[in-house]
């Protein structure tokens, strides 16, 4: 009996938490049945064994901010037949990504004594303004059951069932009163992408937005309500810029609330 | 004598099994080691920049981005600061049960993660733990099980796993019924079933015999093993409160590490982590964390970092153990946080992160904007006494091969856990031999 070869991932990191990746051996349950049904052939954070490329799947977690990860991702890309970017580091470049929007000598000023030594690219990026990639999967941190998904999407060659839509269907579902109809709590909600199950309203919190924008969020309506709520313009400024800054429609909406003369650094986002 | 040394380098240059991105680099000349160097080449992301204009109450969910693996110590001490800084203090009742609850989660998700996945391997000859379940399932998927249920409690309590959601200055924005704490008891009395097996288990592992010698530092709190609060103690008669960590730490950044090294002023290398809370608070364990360490063969102090397993493996005991005594004594709070009004101040927090002590300060205005922050993970506290059990390490192995002498190495750097997406706010390994 011959068996077809096993399909191959590898996981590589550039700059993040290591959160995103964590959810794979997160998968407590699921996981030694994956390792069963594919070959783990590069996980440094999980392995020291290595297999050299090209891969079926690579997983990329992190944003390039550096000239040497800037070089890195191409070989990344290179060697990897579908290319799959998880988390809002890798999506839209993390909360990193401020320093897209402030002098980043100061920053490196700020944390170390002798800036010198540092090496660092002026902006957060995320890798698709680097390299064509294949499937992003939004959030900080990402969900592990899509993660789990969007394996088996690719191992079977079909598009990952992930929705696109606001985490207000999410909060209908599960049965979640409205945070910002029942008590005026600003809430991202309406604007944010899917994915995380709609935790932050179940706990009595509004949404933070750190599954990034849905598709076609109409923001400028979100601000008005938050504004109407109570929100002052630096709390827009404050709410829209945390851990999908880069993202471009969460970036403009951002833009649009700050004071006259600040201004973001291009993020080279296309 | 020979007119002739030979260099050798040992080096490692993507350090795997570790949290982030490091190197090891080893230089020998003859029989001397000239140098060691724990390379930190994580990118750097300036979190303590990125900090200043927000508001105080961000700091919780921003800093928890610092470490996927060991968030809630993150928010835990970032909302100590705060609390410091506009005069409240939560220092017993339901919220700080929750607080020390949510963190026993931790402690257990991230002890299991490296006592399983990452340090395991190294003792019985596997690259990871996918390899090692290959001929041991049953024992990693009791690893699994066992990290299941802290990832259970970090879920239930802080609404995720990864990044908690439900952490905020002055407590929690939602807490739990005691119904739904009940239903954590069968998990978590499961996987302290597995923690008294995982200590059995772990003491028979075989393990050179080396001792480090770093100062030993931790947080003391007289009314049990430090996790949430306490001031800083070592086992040399330093004590100090977290308010005069700047007085009595001193970080350097040096050129081939994007990580700083820190000093005890005046005093040199010193260690945080399982082995100095051990070291310090050994007879504050409770009583199945204590005899299971007393069975394990352990003393009151432990210096060997091998057997860092052993006491993680006790700590996961203590972990499982005080999350079910404060399930069963926990009562609903009237409210799920304390109003928290900022001023202009300076505030302080440290906590016990599974790898050691988290120090974070803040400056804040009277408004609540963040002027300054400073964060002193454990990792840049422990990279000195890295360095000093590598060099131990290859002294004591120059007859090994430069293959055999990586690997050592490589172990014990892993015997530490280190967290180089914390301390960059990683590694790779290379010894050269001269």
């Amino acid at each position: 009996m011959s068996a077809a070869p096993m399909q191959t991932l590898a996981v590589w990191k550039f700059s993040s938490c290591d959160g995103c990746q964590l959810s794979l051996l997160d998968c407590e349950d699921e996981l030694l049945l994956l390792a069963d049904r594919l070959q783990i052939s590069y996980f440094l954070e999980a392995t020291s064994a290595q297999v050299k490329g090209p891969y079926d799947i690579s997983i990329v977690e992190g944003s390039i901010t550096t000239p040497h990860d800037a070089q890195r991702i191409h070989e990344v890309r290179a060697s990897s037949r579908a290319l799959i970017c998880i988390g809002a580091c890798a999506t839209a470049g993390g909360i990193q990504a401020l320093r897209n929007f402030g002098d980043v000598e100061q920053f490196t000023r700020v944390v170390y004594a002798t800036p010198d030594y540092i090496s660092t690219l002026a902006t957060s990026t995320p890798i698709s303004a680097h390299v064509p990639v294949d499937f992003e999967l939004n959030g900080c941190p990402i969900n592990k059951h899509q993660l789990l998904e969007v394996i088996a999407a690719h191992l079977a060659r079909r598009r990952p069932r992930v929705r696109a839509h606001s985490v207000c269907v999410e909060c209908k579902r599960r049965g979640t009163v409205c945070v910002m109809v029942a008590s005026g709590t600003p809430c991202l909600g309406p604007v944010t992408h899917a994915g995380c199950g709609a935790i932050c309203p179940a706990y009595d919190r509004g949404c933070y937005g750190c599954y990034g924008p849905m598709e076609t969020p109409n923001t400028p309506a979100m601000s008005a309500r938050m504004a109407q709520l109570g929100s002052e313009e630096v709390d827009l400024v404050r709410i829209y810029r945390t851990y999908n800054a880069g993202a471009r429609a969460f970036r403009e909406a951002g833009e649009a609330h700050e004071a006259p003369g600040a201004g973001a650094r291009e993020a080279g986002e296309p | 004598m020979s007119g002739e040394r030979r260099t050798r380098v040992i080096r490692t240059d993507h350090l795997a099994r570790v949290e982030g991105e490091g190197a090891m680099y080893v230089r020998l000349n003859g029989d001397v080691v000239e140098e060691v160097k724990l390379r930190i080449y994580e990118p750097p992301r300036f979190f303590e920049a990125l900090l200043r204009g927000r508001a105080f109450t961000e700091a919780p969910d921003i800093t928890a981005r610092i470490c996927g693996i060991c968030p809630v110590a993150y928010q835990m001490s970032a909302v100590r600061a705060m609390e410091d800084a506009c005069g409240v203090a939560i220092e017993e009742g339901p919220l700080r049960d929750l607080r020390r609850l949510l963190y026993c989660g931790e402690w257990i998700e991230s002890h299991t993660l490296h006592v399983y996945m990452l340090h395991a391997p190294d003792f019985l000859g596997y690259a990871g733990a996918v390899e090692m379940a290959r001929e041991h399932r049953g024992i990693v998927e009791q690893g699994l099980q066992m990290k299941k249920a802290g990832n259970a409690l970090l879920a239930l309590v802080g609404g995720r796993e990864v990044h908690p959601i439900n952490v905020r200055v002055g407590g929690f924005y939602r807490v739990p019924t005691q119904a739904q704490l009940r239903t954590l008891r069968d998990p978590l009395q499961q996987a302290l079933e597995t923690a008294l097996a995982t200590v059995r288990w772990a003491a028979a592992l075989p393990f050179p015999d080396v001792e480090c010698s770093p100062e030993l530092l931790a947080l003391r709190d007289p009314d049990g093993y430090p996790i949430d609060r306490g001031r800083i103690v070592s086992d040399r008669g330093l004590e100090f409160a977290p308010s005069e960590f700047d007085a009595h730490v001193q970080e350097e950044h040096v050129e081939y590490s994007n990580a700083l090294h820190a000093r005890l002023v005046g005093r040199g290398t010193y260690l945080t982590g399982p082995l100095a809370r051990y070291a310090l608070a050994s007879r504050q364990l409770r009583a199945p964390a204590a005899r299971a360490a007393r069975e394990a063969g352990l003393q009151d102090v432990c210096r060997n970092p091998f057997q860092s397993i052993v006491v993680r493996a006790v700590e996961l005991v203590q972990a499982c153990d005080e999350a079910l005594a404060l399930i069963d004594a926990y009562v609903e709070p009237d409210a799920p946080a304390v109003t928290v009004t900022p001023r202009r101040a300076v505030g302080h927090g440290a906590t016990e992160a599974p790898r050691g002590l988290l120090y974070h300060r803040y400056e804040i205005d009277e408004d609540g904007t963040i002027l300054d922050a400073s964060i002193v993970p454990p990792t840049s506290q422990n990279q000195l006494a890295i360095e000093e059990d590598l060099r131990a390490v290859v002294q004591g192995g120059l007859e090994l091969s430069d293959e055999q002498l990586s690997l050592r190495c490589e172990q014990s750097i892993r015997n530490h856990d280190p967290c180089i997406s914390c301390a960059t706010h990683f590694l790779t390994l290379t010894v050269e031999r001269v």
